[in-house]
């Protein structure tokens, strides 16, 4: 891997149409990601988080600026190197799981290995090993309405790593999830950190669970306020809570007005 | 990314939802069975016409007595009341036809006939052995009148199976006495089973004599019915109905521009005239039967629109982790394509079967023809595709975040 920057945001804007109506989602957005970083984004609803994940992921294109993907310009490329890029070097972790209804754990974590046109026998083996890496080789061949809320996060979670990509994006991993399952996943992101220098972004509400990031970034009407480095889980917690009173305060503030 | 990987992920996706890719196959099952089994009644009619038409005997030209359009001044006569054609005109076309080979008069009548206690009305035919020659009609068992039965007028009968099987149910017909109008007939032969022809008449339901014998002591008439000749061959019978013509225009006299007292018809013509028309009903049912076939394909088209929809978020979670937009527009397409194809098989299994129900149900062999499965094979690829095509593309063009999105 080249040195340098993995991603980098310059005074990026999306602008939504709702018909006539213009909703500025992100408003000049500048950021620079290292290799295996874990960050955390929080912010209230509606500030932007998911937008910019969907950015990172390629799964859309900004309004403005301009977004740089292991130094290459992610607006130059055709739709079919960014399905490419998603299929190789991005995992992408939803809220809602979204798993194929009524296939099993293992042909689901397949399936971006049927997309990179992976022989049979290798998008098995794959299966079965990132299967076991979030210990649910057992479960394999169980659908998803047989699997708990974690499991299936944890299948979720095996399908956005089964061809190694170097970026683990997680939309409000464990929005759905209790707090005891929320921290096993957690546990799990944290671990693919450390082992694998896995680059990992999440969105999350949560002070414990955005804690496991190194690198907490807090966002406001579609601008990233904050963005405090941390060292470690207690220096985390400290920030957003620090985070958390300051918006209380503007938001008392605004409401003063 | 290559088809193989494509056709995995189609039918994997059709595999999950066993009900819709049922019901969205139903359509070209029924469509592509009844255009089986219609062509294949259709072509089982032709054939069946054309094995009744090699059953009057190969290469025969057919004199019937009376005009071809039955109408003589004002009056109409029917078949065989003309009393004209005479034995002597066969002799003249024997003797100055030389395309022609044989000819066997019939003299029809009918009558009581009776055995013991049996009796039967049936009908009766005076003849030469020739007849049989020119019909391709072989003995079950005994012998034909030769021509010195013929010539002495002998009271001798070769029976139709049906008459023997009702006069004699436990007996061998050979040999005994029959009394056919009060006259006392020996039974020589007993023919092979024929068969109704295509209008429902029992061939076998008669009983066969010399014609002098029929002449002389059945029905005192001194004509015949018709000739049946045969011709050296096929193509040379039309010839041959021109010189035949010729002859007997001479023999009764009748001037140019009269109608004649007879008229001549070949095989040929008749074979085509029943070929066309059973053509045409092949047509026919084969063409309201594609109709079928097309709504069909109008219904894959609805229910894999239906199933765009239904299935936006799929294909959101399919864009997400690495497929493009060829990749979801192909594995829409060969899903349709997958479905119209295993439709069009089931079809023709269905179709090939009530293709078998009908065929016992009428009473001849019905005939799966290798091209209404072609037709019909191809015919179903391309409604897959066509009607494929339009939700396969709307699938494609959908983003990914509104897809992801989708509730
Ligand atoms: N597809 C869309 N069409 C229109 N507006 C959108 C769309 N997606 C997001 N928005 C709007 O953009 C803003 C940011 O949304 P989002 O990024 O989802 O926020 P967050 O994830 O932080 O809650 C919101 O005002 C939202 O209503
Ligand atoms: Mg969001």
């Amino acid at each position: 891997m080249q040195n340098g920057p993995v991603i980098q945001l310059e005074e990026v804007h999306k602008v939504y149409h709702m018909g006539e109506v213009e909703i500025p989602a992100l408003q000049g957005v500048s950021l620079s990601v290292q290799p295996g970083e874990m960050i955390a984004i929080m912010g209230a609803s509606g500030s932007g988080k998911s937008t910019l994940m969907n950015l990172l992921g390629c799964l859309d294109h900004p309004t403005a600026g301009r977004y740089l993907l292991e130094g290459r310009d992610v607006a130059s490329l055709s739709s079919v190197e960014r399905a490419h890029i998603r299929n190789r070097k991005i995992g992408f972790v939803f809220q809602q799981f979204n798993l194929l209804a009524r296939t099993s754990a293992l042909e689901n974590v397949e399936l971006p290995t049927l997309y990179a046109a992976l022989p049979a026998e290798e998008r098995h083996q794959r299966a079965q090993a990132v299967l076991r890496l979030v210990g649910l080789e057992e479960r394999a061949h169980h659908q998803p309405s047989q699997l708990s809320g974690g499991q299936q996060q944890r299948v979720a979670i095996a399908r956005a790593l089964i061809n190694n990509p170097s970026i683990l994006l997680a939309d409000e991993p464990t929005g759905n999830l209790d707090s005891r399952t929320s921290v096993e996943i957690m546990n799990l992101l944290e671990r693919l950190n450390h082992e694998r220098k896995l680059l990992v972004v999440l969105v999350t509400h949560e002070p414990n669970i955005a804690a496991y990031a190194r690198r907490i970034l807090f966002m406001r009407d579609g601008l990233i306020l904050h963005d405090y480095p941390v060292r470690d889980r207690h220096q985390a917690l400290e920030a957003v809570h620090q985070i958390m009173t300051e918006a209380a305060e503007v938001e008392v503030a605004e409401a003063r007005e | 990314m290559d088809l193989g990987m494509v056709i995995r992920i189609a039918l994997r996706a059709l595999a999950r939802n066993k009900m819709r890719s049922t019901l969205t196959m139903l359509g070209i099952v029924i469509g592509v069975s009844a255009v089986i089994a219609m062509v294949a009644v259709g072509q089982g009619a032709e054939n069946q016409v054309q094995e009744q038409i090699k059953s009057f005997g190969t290469n025969t030209v057919f004199v019937s007595s009376g005009s071809p359009s039955r109408r003589r001044g004002g009056v109409r006569h029917g078949f065989g009341s003309v009393k004209t054609l005479k034995i002597a005109d066969m002799e003249a076309i024997e003797r100055e036809v030389p395309l022609i080979t044989q000819c066997a008069p019939g003299a029809n009548s009918s009558g009581q006939v009776i055995f013991r206690n049996q009796n039967w009305f049936t009908r009766l035919m005076g003849t030469t052995e020739n007849y049989f020659i020119v019909r391709n009609w072989p003995l079950l068992a005994g012998s034909l009148f030769g021509d010195e039965a013929v010539r002495s007028a002998q009271n001798v009968a070769v029976l139709g199976t049906t008459v023997a099987d009702i006069l004699f149910p436990d007996e061998d017909p050979i040999g005994q006495t029959i009394r056919i109008k009060e006259q006392p007939f020996q039974v020589i032969g007993v023919l092979a089973p024929k068969g109704q022809t295509s209008w429902g008449n029992d061939q076998d339901d008669r009983i066969f004599m010399p014609y002098t014998t029929l002449q002389k002591k059945i029905s005192g008439q001194d004509w015949v019915n018709f000739l049946s000749c045969t011709a050296v061959s096929r193509e040379a019978s039309l010839a041959a109905q021109t010189q035949i013509e010729a002859v007997l225009r001479e023999r009764h006299r009748i001037g140019p521009g009269a109608e004649d007292d007879f008229q001549v018809r070949t095989q040929f013509e008749f074979a085509e005239l029943a070929e066309q028309t059973s053509q045409v009903m092949t047509m026919l049912l084969g063409s309201i039967a594609s109709i079928s076939l097309l709504v069909g394909g109008i219904g894959i088209m609805n229910i894999m629109l239906v199933s765009v929809t239904e299935r936006t978020r799929e294909i959101g979670v399919r864009m997400a982790v690495g497929a493009t937009e060829m990749d979801i527009r192909r594995q829409f397409l060969v899903e349709a394509v997958t479905l119209a194809l295993l439709g069009g098989t089931l079809g023709i299994m269905l179709g090939a079967g009530a293709s078998g129900l009908i065929s016992g149900f009428l009473g001849w062999p019905v005939l799966i023809s290798t091209r209404a499965v072609v037709v019909a094979v191809l015919f179903s690829a391309t409604i897959g595709i066509f009607f494929g095509y339009y939700p396969a593309h709307k699938a494609a063009r959908l983003d990914p975040i509104e897809a992801l999105r989708y509730e």
